[in-house]
């Protein structure tokens, strides 16, 4: 089966070298979104070795996840990982992902920090994730540990079904809405999510929370 | 006194300019028309309050010039959320014409 990895990236060339150099055996194709960076992200990128599509102005994470959805499903992927490319998640755990996917057993896998037993999230963001998952599970009906990790695999069927229309940090508890109107059969897988002080300062802060919550309130009023 | 010489003043200045957007074709003689109801309705407020006190009598409010500013504050409410729907709309376009142009320049290399 053909695995893709789709990677939204905004003003990320201190890590996306790694990022792409740690995906690339893993995966048939890295994707890489550059999402209107101001840096080297792109060029960094594509000498790693992954096919770049590159936004002309940064639209939000949600946005060029669903870009990278698309191109890749015009490449024939079968399999589509989305995967940070602020370095915090680990490579090898891919294999975690598909295996549900591989056996049939779901059509999308959405990876969680809270099911490793020792995750080492720092208290003030275990708190900020505590909260949007709740406040997810009200707003989706969906009982799932961790709304807001990008680590996630879908089948072909489910990336073809979820359309992101929430360009900004939203996307999250879309997708979730998503699964749960098109009644995608789903399995959460634990995965590791590595903080260090670059992943924290670019990670999503208490005030982005509001701004989830008021971007998924207009969302509901403009549809 | 000199409050009502300002807001005729702003009126005519309105409605002429109601009018050249109209002779421009940037709006359509229906609209004009809205604008100029509205305009003249303000006109006849500034320049007559007692008697704006009849309509709102009989809306059940005590004073005209209170309903103005409630119907004002309504009109107001209204039009930000037909504008926060527009800029959303207008947002979800310009990520299609993004995403198109990305998707389109990938494909070519």
């Amino acid at each position: 089966m053909k695995i893709c990895a789709v990677v939204p990236a905004y003003n990320e060339a201190r890590t996306i070298r790694q990022v792409v150099e740690a995906l690339k055996d893993k995966v048939a194709e890295v994707i890489v979104i550059d999402d209107g960076s101001a840096d080297q992200t792109a060029e960094l990128a594509k000498a790693a070795g992954a096919k770049v599509v590159r936004h002309s102005i940064n639209r939000g994470q949600g946005a060029a996840l669903q870009t990278g959805i698309d191109f890749a499903l015009s490449r024939g992927a079968e399999i589509i990982v989305t995967f940070d490319a602020d370095g915090q998640f680990v490579a090898e755990e891919i294999n975690r992902l598909a295996l549900p996917i591989l056996r049939g057993e779901a059509q999308a896998v959405l990876g969680s920090r809270f099911l490793k037993k020792d995750n080492l999230t720092p208290w003030a963001k275990k708190i900020i994730l505590k909260i949007a998952t709740f406040i997810t599970r009200l707003y989706t009906g969906l009982n799932v540990s961790d709304t807001h990790n990008g680590f996630r695999a879908f089948d072909r069927t489910a990336a073809e079904t979820i359309k992101i229309r929430q360009a900004g940090m939203a996307h999250g508890s879309e997708i979730l809405e998503q699964i749960k109107k098109h009644k995608l059969k789903f399995v959460e897988a634990p995965v590791t999510v590595k903080y260090s002080d670059y992943s924290l300062q670019k990670g999503q802060k208490l005030s982005n929370s509001f701004r989830i919550i008021f971007d998924l309130f207009l969302s509901r009023l403009s549809r | 006194m000199f409050i009502k010489i300002l807001i005729l003043a702003f009126i005519v200045f309105a409605l002429w300019r109601t009018f050249l957007k109209y002779k421009n074709s940037d709006i359509t003689g229906r609209e004009m028309s809205i604008w100029a109801v509205f305009w003249l309705l303000v006109g006849t407020a500034a320049l007559a309050p007692k008697k704006t006190d009849i309509v709102a009598q009989w809306l059940g409010v005590e004073r005209g010039a209170d309903l103005l500013v409630y119907l004002s504050i309504m009109a107001l409410f209204f039009l930000v959320f037909k504008i926060i729907v527009k800029l959303e709309k207008m947002d979800r376009d310009i990520t299609k014409v993004v995403r198109k142009n990305a998707l389109d320049e990938a494909q070519k290399d």
